[in-house]
């Protein structure tokens, strides 16, 4: 089936677009649910059967509320600030590949393509951070760049582990390579990778830049409406980037029984679960604290990535 | 760092622990009640509101001078019973002519019930009474009357008969449960004393 080329990239743009305005939606729903149910609760029940439509109703009321920009913002920073944290995750959904066919945007080296646009995000939460004139907003901007500089290194040095016995910088090269018993050979760059994407996801234990109990809700606190719908999005969106990404580097993507056919339907299962234990963490962890943050970082996961960078390195020699 | 710190052995094992009990809880079911559709089963003595068993008051004013935020209102006047027999004294007895209670006031102490010495107020289990006005909070002599068909029978004083019920519980003559100043549940006592019948109480003054 040929298309033209234009019709093909505007169909994959707004497939993307579907599943990026969807897939956080379920995170979201999922984590009401399975968070209510682990403290034993029901969690939203009202808004359709089993509060299936509780973040439309969300959505809705976000709409309806006044756009507040304080008088001492920077106008332009803290008005930018949501779209500058979510739409890279857009981008970054557009390069990870589902199946090796299931792919909206196929570069040569996507694993860098989404590594780099992943940390742009940030930005937001800095500029947001900086952006809205008070200090509580300046504190967890500052702690949230502190943060993301100390786990991107760990986070980047996983990658480039697996990228290494791949001996590919594409994320479906990747996955077409990945064997089960990478499950092994990968462990420690696995868990060194998930624990700095919650770091970078700013999720619970690592949410200490938006600690409600030390600096209200630190970059975000002076967002209503709109706006601050469009953080928590970025945040959900994050985290299916992160799971997507998490399932193709370290639990080979759509392999699995049948994957010719049912390929992408493996990597949204996989994806899922990860996401899944993303969210168990925030509700079973307490926040760790800033200098714990920076020591586990600088003093367990760096360490860590490297001998894995080192494992991975004689495993090429010796079997590659 | 501190010396009592945990070493890391203890802290994932506390991270592990974390995620078992709360993936256990997720198997349990949830504690949740669906209240607005799911009436709940309250004990029957809950203290939901305070009914009036009007035939029992005398307008003492003990409930209303005990009640520590003044919610309770009584107002009544005197009559005088002609003597039934040849050469008898004529007899004054109390009429209530307003029982109030504003329980947008009431804070549930349950004061007046526990020190009315006539069994003429009690705990009924109702508690979905709340109104659009604060004003229609204060409910009048018939409200708090027709409280008393939610009253439990276990706190009913002996004796009463509740209207439309086909025979009382003992004989009509019998004690209308009005007992010494109660300590315990209204008309859980059992040495019900022999002070006239419901309808026609009368109080010497």
């Amino acid at each position: 089936m040929d298309l033209p080329l234009a019709v093909e990239i505007i169909l994959k743009a707004v497939v993307v677009l579907a599943a990026f305005l969807t897939l956080p939606l379920a995170i979201g729903q999922t984590e009401h649910k399975v968070m209510a149910h682990m403290q034993g609760r029901l969690g939203p029940m009202e808004a359709g059967p089993h509060g299936i439509a509780q973040l439309v109703a969300d959505g809705i009321k976000f709409v309806q509320k006044e756009d507040v920009t304080p008088a001492s913002a920077d106008r332009w920073v803290f008005k930018l600030a949501p779209a500058v944290a979510l739409i890279p995750y857009l981008v970054a959904l557009a390069a990870i590949p589902w199946s090796a066919a299931w792919v909206a945007a196929d570069v040569p080296a996507s694993l860098l393509l989404v590594l780099a646009v992943t940390s742009v995000g940030v930005f937001g939460t800095l500029m947001a951070g900086w952006g809205s004139g008070n200090k509580y907003s300046l504190v967890g901007g500052m702690r949230a760049g502190a943060q993301l500089v100390s786990y991107e290194l760990p986070m980047v040095l996983a990658a480039a582990s697996v990228a290494m016995a791949a001996g590919s910088l594409s994320l479906t090269g990747i996955a077409q390579a990945w064997s089960w018993w990478w499950l092994i050979w990968q462990l420690p760059g696995a868990l060194v990778f998930l624990v700095a994407a919650v770091a970078e996801l700013q999720r619970v234990p690592f949410d200490s830049p938006l600690a409600d109990s030390e600096v209200v809700f630190g970059p975000y606190t002076e967002y209503t409406g709109l706006r601050f719908a469009f953080f928590l999005l970025a945040e959900y969106a994050g985290i299916v980037v992160m799971s997507l990404l998490f399932t193709v580097l370290f639990l080979g993507g759509w392999s699995g029984p049948w994957s010719d056919t049912l390929g992408p339907l493996w990597t949204l299962l996989k994806a899922a679960l990860v996401a899944i234990l993303i969210l168990w963490l925030r509700i079973a962890w307490p926040r760790v604290r800033e200098d714990q943050l920076q020591r586990l970082a600088w003093l367990v996961l760096l360490p860590l990535a490297l001998v894995q960078l080192a494992l991975t390195g004689v495993g090429v020699v010796v079997w590659g | 760092m501190n010396e009592d710190k945990p070493g890391a052995l203890q802290a994932l094992r506390g991270l592990g622990k974390g995620l078992a009990t709360t993936a256990k809880t997720l198997a349990r079911p949830a504690h949740t009640r669906q209240y607005p559709h799911v009436e709940p089963d309250l004990p029957e003595r809950s203290h939901g509101v305070i009914a009036l068993l009007e035939e029992n008051c005398t307008s003492c004013m003990l409930c209303a001078r005990e009640c520590p935020d003044w919610c309770i209102y009584i107002d009544s006047h005197k009559e005088t019973l002609e003597p039934t027999t040849e050469g008898g004294r004529a007899r004054q007895h109390n009429v209530l002519d307003r029982f109030d209670i504003d329980f947008s006031l009431c804070m549930y102490c349950g004061i007046c019930i526990e020190v009315c010495p006539f069994d003429a107020l009690f705990w009924a289990p109702d508690f979905a009474y709340a109104e659009g006005d604060i004003r229609n909070l204060l409910h009048e002599k018939p409200k708090l009357g027709t409280w008393m068909e939610r009253v439990p029978d276990a706190t009913l004083p002996e004796g009463y008969a509740r209207p439309g019920a086909e025979t009382p519980a003992q004989d009509a003559d019998g004690p209308v449960g009005v007992t010494e100043p109660s300590v315990g549940e209204a008309g859980s006592s059992a040495e019900g004393t022999d002070a006239g019948d419901t309808s026609s109480r009368e109080v010497e003054e």
